[in-house]
């Protein structure tokens, strides 16, 4: 990934362990974006489709890591053939490759590159669920994954990176992902939309994020990881520019996130969490293209415009009508976007490459690669993926059905809900036949509020008789009888008589429930 | 019998509970509750999008009691609760027809 200049001499480059260890920890460090990118996604969702948005990301590291190791390292990063491809056919099945063969004129192992790059390639299509929050299909998704990482991510990625690749070649600035990762994410977000469609109830229906605290711990994991996926993408230690990529990378998040909270202040009154969330993202991804190119000072530049332009970008849903749920477009193309241009203005040629802005004297000529990278990513991008969904959507229907868009794609693609805190876990009762356990649960367990009763054999208590002892074990016969109804048991047992009544007293925990009736009033 | 239900500010739920327990009512429900009165709502912002929220928490207390407390623990529930400031809810009864107490099958005040 650095553009031109790797460091070590090209001829004798030998393996460096501490490289080598710091490419490992940079590895795990991308992957952890994924996870957080899903709880990032996830609190923004409403509760019936949080499951749904974590399971969109995650099976982007199941699908994604086996079809880079098949084929996608090979079209990505094998022997390039016109600027546009690699051979898929090289590194397939990551077979053949030497303990310690180098990658390239690096001093780390294939096998660490290669595993760096995966985590990259797992993040990128990840990114695009966001825009399609609660209401595709499960399986139409993970199709679409394998397609878009096969015809998208990975071709793309060699046009950005490998030795050869066509926007490589012409001097594209691209640190770590500016057009790659985040504008390829973004552009196709924008491209699938338009198959799949709108929320149902959009601008109309209160969808407020469930659980901001969730979206504030993937935020901070984001930001953690993110070192690794800027630091990193240098792919050593010898000559600093991984810490110059390191230092961007802190102050243009910071500089972003105060950004965009300045925005929201003036524009809608208060400094909102989730605006420090996301102006933080907007700063990330603003930073990623640029962050081997300008100086801490530049980087102060690009996180503040980033931040306040994302900002400004993630109302346009509203005025032009298309749902991009959780603000892909708004946030990863606009941000994309803005880094990749901005680094046309703020390289000072003397970091990673000798390419000077426009604001260091370097005239036009960097910008003007820039945009060429942005624009030819972008319209890549926007059509294949516009093109992948529509093939699916009249293959199999990306979308899940009205009812169970209602109802939540939680139930119906994966049979879970995330919480439960109602003191009658929803009136839930195991299935006949489930267990031995299911008589006694269904017998009083519901009843008494007892929560979900799975079947579990053990149930029925230790025969102190009738009433009270059936009660108590069938909540233990769940094994989590929710909290209210398990004190409500003990209390009435305590209490023994008398007192019926002030069993209700255990209650009063648990958060309450969504109140349906908040209206939106301004788009 | 009477049933008094009184809907107030959550945090003043503790406050009314000790009225009521030295009182020497036995037992009370509580729910979790949300609505609004003269109060209103209050406005909030995601990203941009304003979203007003109608329905203020509140917590629901329900007491059976016998005729003759009934007006007394009213008065104590409200004073309980109130704060002076605009929200504190409200506090009505009813008339009860039956009460049974489900472990003995004891009917009426019996079952209070």
């Amino acid at each position: 990934m650095p553009p031109g200049i790797m460091t070590l001499a090209a001829d004798e480059a030998t393996l460096s362990p501490a490289n080598t260890g710091f490419m490992l920890i940079c590895t795990a460090l991308v992957m952890l974006m994924t996870p957080a990118l899903a709880f990032f996604y996830g609190g923004m969702v409403r509760v019936k489709s949080v499951l749904n948005m974590l399971m969109m990301s995650f099976i982007s590291l199941g699908i994604v890591t086996v079809l880079w190791v098949l084929y996608g390292f090979g079209i990505a990063f094998g022997q390039d053939s016109g600027g546009f491809l690699g051979r898929p056919g090289d590194f397939a099945g990551l077979s053949g490759i030497g303990l310690t063969e180098l990658w390239g004129t690096t001093s780390i192992p294939v096998y660490v590159f290669a595993a760096f790059q995966l985590m990259f390639a797992v993040i990128t299509p990840a990114l695009i669920s966001g825009a399609l929050a609660d209401r595709v299909k499960f399986t139409a998704w993970a199709l679409f994954i394998a397609l878009w990482a096969t015809v998208v991510y990975f071709p793309v990625a060699h046009w950005v990176w490998a030795e050869g690749g066509w926007l490589f070649d012409l001097g594209v600035i691209d640190f770590a992902g500016g057009t790659a990762v985040h504008i390829n994410a973004g552009a196709a977000a924008l491209g699938v939309i338009f198959v799949v469609g709108r929320r149902i109830g959009f601008k109309k229906d209160p969808m407020r994020p469930h659980n901001l605290p969730l979206v504030m711990l993937g935020a901070g994991l984001l930001w953690f990881g993110w070192f690794g996926f800027n630091a990193g993408s240098w792919l050593n230690n010898d000559d600093g520019v991984g810490a110059v990529a390191f230092v961007n990378t802190q102050v243009a998040t910071a500089a972003a996130m105060l950004g965009w909270l300045g925005y929201e202040k003036i524009r809608h009154g208060s400094f909102t969490t989730l605006g420090a969330a996301s102006g933080a993202v907007a700063g990330l991804v603003a930073i990623t293209p640029a962050c081997g190119a300008v100086s801490p000072l530049g980087a102060i530049g690009v996180g503040v415009i980033a931040g306040v332009l994302c900002a400004m970008a993630v109302g346009l849903k509203y005025r032009f009508g298309y749902d991009d749920s959780l603000d892909v477009v708004g946030v990863h193309l606009v941000g994309g976007i803005a880094g990749s241009l901005l680094v046309g203005l703020f390289a000072t040629g003397g970091v990673q490459s000798d390419a000077k802005g426009l604001f260091y004297g370097g005239g036009l000529d960097q910008l003007g690669k820039q945009a060429v990278g942005v624009v030819s990513v972008l319209l890549y991008s926007l059509v294949i993926s516009f093109l992948l969904a529509k093939i699916i959507d009249v293959l199999m229907g990306f979308r899940v059905s009205e009812d169970e868009e209602v109802a939540g794609v939680d139930q119906a693609a994966h049979a879970e809900t995330a919480y439960d805190f109602g003191g009658t876990g929803g009136g839930v009762v195991a299935r006949a036949g489930a267990g031995a356990g299911a008589g006694a649960a269904s017998a009083s367990g519901p009843a008494l509020g007892g929560g979900p009763s799975p079947s579990r054999g053990k149930g029925q208590g230790k025969g102190q008789g009738e009433a009270h002892g059936k009660a108590r074990g069938a909540s233990r016969a769940t094994g989590r009888g929710t909290d209210t109804g398990d004190r409500a048991n003990r209390a009435e047992e305590a209490q023994a008589t008398d007192k019926e009544q002030g069993a209700g007293e255990g209650k009063g925990q648990g958060p309450a429930p969504a109140s349906g009736s908040e209206k939106r009033v301004d788009a | 019998m009477k049933l008094i239900t009184a809907v107030i500010k959550p945090y003043r739920l503790d406050e009314v509970k000790e009225a009521l327990q030295s009182f020497g009512v036995h037992g009370l429900t509580v729910t979790e509750a949300s609505g609004y009165g003269r109060q209103r709502g209050h406005t909030e912002v995601y990203r941009g999008a304003e979203y007003t929220v109608d329905l203020v928490p509140k917590v629901r207390i329900e007491v059976l009691v016998d005729d003759a407390d009934a007006d007394e623990l009213i008065d104590i529930v409200v004073k309980a609760a109130r704060t002076g400031k605009i929200g504190d809810g409200k506090v009505w009864s009813l008339p009860v027809e039956e009460a049974v107490r489900v472990r003995t099958g004891e009917r009426g005040p019996d079952a209070l």
